[in-house]
């Protein structure tokens, strides 16, 4: 590390600023303009699947794929304690159960097959 | 957008920021991960701190980092960004009757501070839009709360990261954390047997193509499974004739 405790190199700066107004762009994709404007419809009924088809998409490959090939064992933390957090959210379906519950409870068991059991 | 104090002022403001404060240490421990990550790759701190503070957007930080380290080409990086980003510019199609009475600076600031959490926090909320001034405020101080808190968390978590590199042990992987709130917010959206399927398809390939470059497995698996399901629809609706009259 350095003496100052701050490395000033920018290596990356255009990069970064390039990443940014990827992030601006994507997140105000829609809103970006003024014109009033209507989709056409098969596009309006996309939008029913496509907030989950996107972040399954984002997700699944980082819980089920490492290197870019399916998980070779079952033993892996990572599904595991995806299904735990599932289940748990299914099976409390009525009660509308909170996203922290699928969070501690996948965690719970994330955790020690990651830990001890290095999966 | 919680600078402006129209936002912060109103009570909905802090409806927003307690919808989220159960899952803040998740979003903290997914920061921390994030802020590790960049500095192990082999980013400079004052890179580290510049794209944490500018591009607040974790998942696709992470998809970039080893593209950075070999020195990959802008146009592959940004790609690669765009792809993973994909969702939300899926989310602000869903923003925009929300925002569209709003100048652009605004619009764009609110939709730039709406990540993943906040956006579905946010729709189950108020899943339809609101038609007076007075319900409007509303709807954006609640935005505003919720998307604070969020920031918040993910900034103290990615900055502390970012500086306690080799103090903080990754290998235990509290970082997983992110991915469960996503899981549990895609189980909050999935409400109708139509959208578990496209769940399903989009995640299998997602899986299948994992190895495409620039992550165009992400769009690849969102359109095949959204096209799949509106064949469905289309393929049920046409069965069903009485349903006919009551679609748009």
């Amino acid at each position: 590390m350095n003496a100052f405790p701050f490395d000033l190199h920018l290596d990356h700066l255009w990069t970064i600023l390039g990443l940014t107004v990827i992030t601006v762009i994507s997140r105000g994709f829609f809103v970006l303009s003024n014109k009033a404007w209507t989709l056409p419809y098969w596009l309006e009924r996309s939008l029913e699947y496509a907030p989950i088809a996107a972040l399954l998409a984002v997700i699944a490959p980082e819980v089920l794929t490492r290197h870019g090939q399916w998980i070779h064992t079952w033993l892996d933390a990572r599904w595991i304690a995806c299904l735990a957090g599932v289940l748990y959210y299914t099976l409390l379906r009525k009660q509308n159960p909170s996203l922290l519950g699928v969070i501690v409870v996948g965690m719970a068991v994330y955790l020690p097959l990651h830990i001890w059991a290095g999966a | 957008m919680f600078i402006l104090q129209q936002n912060f002022s109103h009570p909905a403001f802090k409806e927003g920021v307690a919808s989220i404060a159960s899952v803040c240490l998740g979003i903290f421990a997914w920061g921390l991960m994030t802020g590790v990550a960049m500095v192990n790759s082999g980013l400079s701190l004052a890179d580290a701190l510049a794209m944490t503070l500018l591009v607040f957007a974790g998942s696709s930080q992470l998809a970039v980092l080893p593209l950075l380290a070999v020195n990959a080409p802008w146009s592959v990086v940004l790609a690669t960004a765009f792809c993973v980003n994909l969702r939300f510019v899926v989310f602000s199609a869903h923003l925009r009757p929300y925002l569209a009475h709003y100048p652009r600076w605004y619009r764009l600031g609110a939709s730039y501070f709406t990540a993943d959490i906040s956006y579905v926090q946010f729709m189950q909320r108020f899943p339809t839009p609101a038609t007076n001034p007075e319900e409007q405020r509303v709807e954006q101080a609640f935005l505003a709360g919720n998307s604070f808190l969020n920031w918040a968390s993910w900034m103290s978590g990615s900055i502390l990261g970012i500086f306690l590199t080799q103090y903080i042990p990754i290998q235990w992987g509290v970082g997983f954390a992110g991915i469960l709130a996503l899981v549990g917010v895609t189980c909050k959206m999935i409400n109708t047997p139509q959208r578990g399927l496209v769940a399903v398809l989009a995640s299998i390939a997602a899986c299948l193509t994992a190895a495409w470059p620039l992550k165009l497995n992400i769009l690849f698996a969102m359109v095949v499974s959204v096209f799949w399901c509106l064949v469905l629809e289309r393929w049920t609706r046409a069965n069903k004739p009485s349903d006919k009259a009551a679609v748009p």
